[in-house]
């Protein structure tokens, strides 16, 4: 079943941490033969604390396909820097063989053939196994789960998050920090977090009214592991109520305030924390630019951006660890900590190859558990594809084609508007759409599908609007998210222009004229951060185009010229 | 990603204004600010800590924070407002700290700038660009 080569281990030594000019050398284990659960879980237990970190799971409980992304450009300081780099230049950073399951984990080239070869990934049954086999090694492990948890499929819509937190609770994380969670409502979030038997954190977590620390999310806790004392700080999604509805969650303020981080780690180093975490869901870049800015962090483990790295990123004398997103990888780091320093560490992604590693029994049975009601429904299926449907990508992707297609016919739309939402799982040619498959790419608590008139200059306000949130050259600045997905008009981007520069040659599609600034175009869209918006569920509207059509086949999508990268 | 009628005009008016006033036409309006508060002294660029969100939340009411040690008055300004003055806040000898927070308005992305006059009649200024976005294509 899989074979060929295994992956990359790291570690280093304590002289080599401080002072290390860079990554990229460091040994590859080369096993020939047939890959095996001893080989991903494979690890010399280093120092004397383990931190296992999941993150950005999307509510994806059984394993999936996930592709990752094409198209993933750094400005700034980050043009051509990791997670900035993709395909075969990303094998070549990491030494990486062609055809090997790294190549398959961790880019996106040859998907649909290496995704036959190598099978499904993710599934919390086998990252059950994945966190009890580390624990077996190091049984004080902390565990800590970056967020975008309990978001992102039909069961975890329809529990509002309530299978989510089931499941997690079985997998026993120490802290967690948070994103879409507060899509439902901080009313069933304060609800959740009351019972959670783990800790909330969230330094940038403010009261609205005061904006003072919210007081149901600690903005740090101590843990004692291996004899050393260890702060986690939480930092949630910085920018949660621009990106998402702030109507659903009125009570709350975030920002990235990275003064208040540099309080809190004074704080806890005060207090005598000999190692400080930062649990973060900044996205890669905002981590990146918060280490250099704060001070005294050891190790940030980076959520939101959805990056996978098999190394962590070095900032000064912190580390940086990506690990990925829909269950599709668990990353541990040990570390040796001694005199109140971080002296070293060691560090593996682990992918989570479904057909490789044991599902564990327990939670196989948990999962099914919270699956059954609603068993019948995910199962339907709706049609089948003859395309690779995948989403990441900054400025299209299948999915979104797919969506967008539906919404100008459903809609009778002139133009489509499709969030640039960087979850959601793929599937391969072949597979059946089920209703499952559908709501892993659209389920949300704000996912109706508008239909109204918007201006062709109000159209590329929009555009400028959204390609600064992911293309100023200044990280805070940026949210997150790739670039808004349209279908019915194309359009030219140069990315190193300055916001209301970066849009031009905007084409309706149907008729290859130029969009007239002055004229009324009819658009759809779905997922509005404005109240009250009218209009069916998305993935009812995405349904009954699949169902017309019987066979999804879509062709690539040219409609948007990228320049300036 | 849907807009009310009325944000649809908020936005459109803010780029109404930003077509209208040309930039010199802006800056001359916040140099003038500083040069009446200084008396057109020179301005340093230490000693004033001006917290602002670097997007945000909501740009009717934006939180700020300006502070400056020993300072007896600072004064914010907005620069991408149509009447750029803000506030500007004294400080007597008495007080505890020369410390002031509040929200204000900016109607689209723009400068804040915090200008302080010192005991020693000297002047610093500090300042932040902060987006205003429509948002809400975050992943």
């Amino acid at each position: 079943m899989i074979s060929r080569r295994d992956f990359l281990q790291v570690s280093m030594a304590a002289s080599a941490l401080y002072g290390a000019s860079g990554f990229g050398n460091w040994a590859k284990l080369a096993a020939q033969q047939a890959l095996t659960q001893d080989q991903l879980l494979e690890f010399d237990t280093f120092g004397n604390v383990s931190l296992i970190h999941v993150t950005d799971i999307h509510a994806q409980l059984k394993p999936i396909y996930f592709r990752e992304p094409e198209i993933n450009i750094g400005v700034g300081p980050n043009k051509g820097e990791v997670p900035h780099v993709t395909g075969a230049d990303f094998r070549k950073l990491y030494g990486i063989d062609d055809g090997s399951p790294s190549h398959y984990a961790l880019t996106y080239n040859d998907f649909s053939a290496l995704a036959k070869e190598y099978g499904r990934v993710g599934g919390l049954d086998r990252v059950a196994t994945v966190v009890k086999a580390i624990r077996a090694a190091r049984p004080d492990a902390l565990l800590l789960d970056g967020g975008d948890t309990w978001h992102g499929s039909y069961t975890c819509y329809h529990t509002n998050g309530q299978d989510m937190v089931n499941v997690m609770n079985a997998l026993k994380p120490d802290a967690m920090t948070f994103h879409w969670e507060f899509t439902l409502g901080q009313d069933r979030v304060r609800e959740l977090v009351e019972g959670l038997p783990f800790d909330a954190l969230g330094q940038n977590i403010f009261d609205a009214t005061w904006d003072e620390p919210a007081q149901e999310f600690k903005p740090y806790e101590f843990y004692e592991r291996g004899g050393v004392k260890i702060a986690v700080i939480g930092q949630a999604f910085p920018y949660m109520p621009i990106a998402n509805p702030g109507w659903m969650f009125p009570d709350y303020s975030f920002g990235i305030r990275d003064e208040h981080m540099q309080q809190m780690v004074d704080e806890v180093r005060a207090e005598g924390a000999e190692l400080v975490v930062c649990l973060s869901h900044n996205g890669f870049d905002v981590d990146k630019k918060m280490a250099s800015v704060v001070s005294g962090i050891d190790v940030i483990l980076s959520g939101h951006t959805h990056d996978a790295l098999p190394e962590p990123v070095l900032v000064g004398d912190t580390i940086i660890i990506a690990s990925g997103s829909n269950g599709k990888f668990v990353s541990r780091v040990d570390l040796d900590v001694r005199d109140g320093q971080m002296m070293g560490f060691r560090h593996k992604l682990i992918p989570i190859f479904s057909d490789v590693i044991e599902p564990d029994a327990e939670m196989a049975a948990l999962i099914d558990e919270q699956r059954a009601p609603y068993q019948a429904e995910l199962d339907e299926v709706i049609g089948q594809t003859d395309t690779l449907l995948y989403r990441r990508g900054n400025f299209n992707g299948s999915w979104d084609d797919l969506i967008c297609d539906a919404l100008l016919s459903e809609r009778d739309a002139e133009i489509a508007m499709s969030p640039g939402v960087r979850w959601g799982p793929s599937l391969i040619p072949g597979d059946n759409i089920t209703r499952e498959d559908i709501w892993n790419v659209t389920s949300m608590t704000y996912g109706k599908a508008y239909r109204s008139e918007m201006t062709g200059e109000f159209i590329k306000v929009i555009l400028e609007d959204v390609g600064d949130n992911i293309f100023n050259p200044d990280p805070y600045y940026q949210q997150g998210g790739d670039m808004v997905r349209i279908g019915g008009m194309g359009y030219s981007i140069d990315v190193s222009k300055p916001q209301g520069e970066r849009i031009s040659d905007m084409t309706l599609l149907s008729t290859g004229e130029p969009i007239d600034p002055a004229r009324s175009y009819v658009v759809a869209g779905w997922a509005s951060v404005n109240e009250n918006t009218e209009g069916p569920q998305i993935w009812d509207v995405v349904e009954s185009h699949i169902r017309k059509k019987g066979t999804v086949s879509l062709e690539p999508n040219t409609s948007v010229k990228v320049s300036g990268v | 990603m849907d807009f009310t009628r009325r944000e649809t005009l908020v936005i459109g008016g803010a780029t109404a204004v930003a077509v209208a006033l040309p930039m010199q036409a802006m800056a001359s309006a916040v140099d003038d600010a500083i040069n009446a508060f200084t008396g057109g002294a020179a301005v340093g660029d230490s000693g004033v800590t001006l917290d602002a969100p670097e997007i945000a939340e909501n740009g009717n009411t934006v939180p700020i924070e300006v502070s400056a040690e020993g300072a007896t008055a600072i004064m914010v300004l907005a620069a991408g407002n149509p009447t750029p003055g803000v506030a500007t806040f004294n400080f007597g000898p008495l007080a505890g700290s020369q410390t002031a927070k509040t929200r204000i308005r900016l109607a689209g992305t723009q400068d804040v700038i915090a200008v302080a006059k010192m005991a020693d009649g000297s002047f610093a200024k500090s300042q932040k660009n902060v987006k205003v976005t429509i948002g809400g294509c975050g992943g």
